[in-house]
């Protein structure tokens, strides 16, 4: 079987993210108050072969910390669908 | 005595020539790598150069860092062997682990391409030997990810240890503690974002970079005399 996941990586909570700040910045200049804590981070897709959901969502794990994510400055979240 | 100098070339590798021009002005023999080599040839020195490896894809370094050649560089640099990484070079040693920390996107999100001061934290390292503590080294940079970063307790450790080496005189990227250079525990492993090799000559406006590769040819001809 395959199954597609989801992956989020983010700057880790603590650590500036100057691309967040200037889009929280540029917001109010076109209209949209009351914006807050904007994020930038990377959303990646995958197909991967598995024969439960589980064992998928442990594959990408083992490929986020080896590749997709620098555990140094970045977290990373798994979906499995 | 002269030192043997290996540069690697990834894919997207632009300084190479310019890391090989220099240094052989100093006297090092230098020849040149293919990323997807597994083994080095002999050789005192190893650089990763500046540039773009595989196109800097998912973030700086962290596809060079899987190059076949890399099981051979990690060799190398564990064996305490001289391994400089320079610009995107040092981006590599950070994802490989090699070097601690790693390098976020320049606080301004401005690509950076200009010359900087930077001051000599530690001069006794192979790197810095022919500098003196409290120097101010004039070397350009030229990178998008020069924003170092480490955890606290990592930051330090490193400070206490004297691993911090370069430090920004006037912080241009937003790096931690404002570091510019940063070695390994043992000072043999060692990573800078300026160029040295843009200022080996006088006719380009500095020749501070040749003290950090000259250091490096001393410590190779000194270990080699013991």
């Amino acid at each position: 079987m395959s199954f597609v996941a989801s992956v989020n990586v983010m700057l880790k909570e603590g650590i500036a993210d100057p691309q967040g700040s200037t889009i929280q910045r540029a917001l109010p200049a076109l209209g949209f108050a009351g914006v807050g804590d904007v994020r930038v981070g990377k959303h990646i897709v995958l197909k991967v072969d598995a024969s439960t959901p589980d064992e998928a969502r442990e594959r990408v794990e083992q490929m986020c910390q080896q590749l997709l994510s620098n555990p140094v400055i970045e977290s990373f979240e798994v979906v499995v669908e | 005595m002269s030192a043997r100098v290996g540069i690697v070339v990834f894919p997207g590798s632009n300084c190479e020539q310019d890391v090989s021009r220099s240094m052989r002005d100093l006297g090092l023999e230098t020849t040149m790598v293919w990323h997807a080599d597994r083994e080095l040839p002999d050789v005192d020195i190893v650089v990763l150069p500046g540039g773009f490896a595989h196109g800097d894809y998912l973030r700086t370094g962290a596809l060079a860092r899987f190059s076949p050649v890399m099981d051979a560089v990690r060799d190398h640099s564990l064996r305490g062997r001289l391994t400089i990484g320079i610009c995107n070079g040092f981006q590599v040693l950070c994802e490989a682990g090699l070097l601690p920390g790693a390098l976020r996107k320049n606080a301004g999100l401005k690509f950076l391409c200009k010359w900087v001061d930077m001051r000599v934290e530690n001069a006794a390292t192979p790197f810095t030997s022919r500098t003196e503590a409290g120097q101010v080294l004039r070397i350009p940079i030229n990178h998008f990810e020069g924003n170092w970063y480490c955890e606290q307790d990592e930051l330090e450790r490193l400070r206490s240890t004297g691993q911090i080496v370069l430090r920004y005189v006037d912080n241009p990227n937003g790096s931690l503690d404002d570091v510019a250079g940063i070695a390994n525990e043992t000072f043999t492993t060692f990573g800078l974002m300026p160029h040295p090799e843009r200022a080996c000559e006088a006719l380009l406006g500095s020749t501070d970079g040749a003290l950090i590769f000259g250091s490096m040819l001393d410590h190779v001809s000194n270990t080699a005399a013991v």
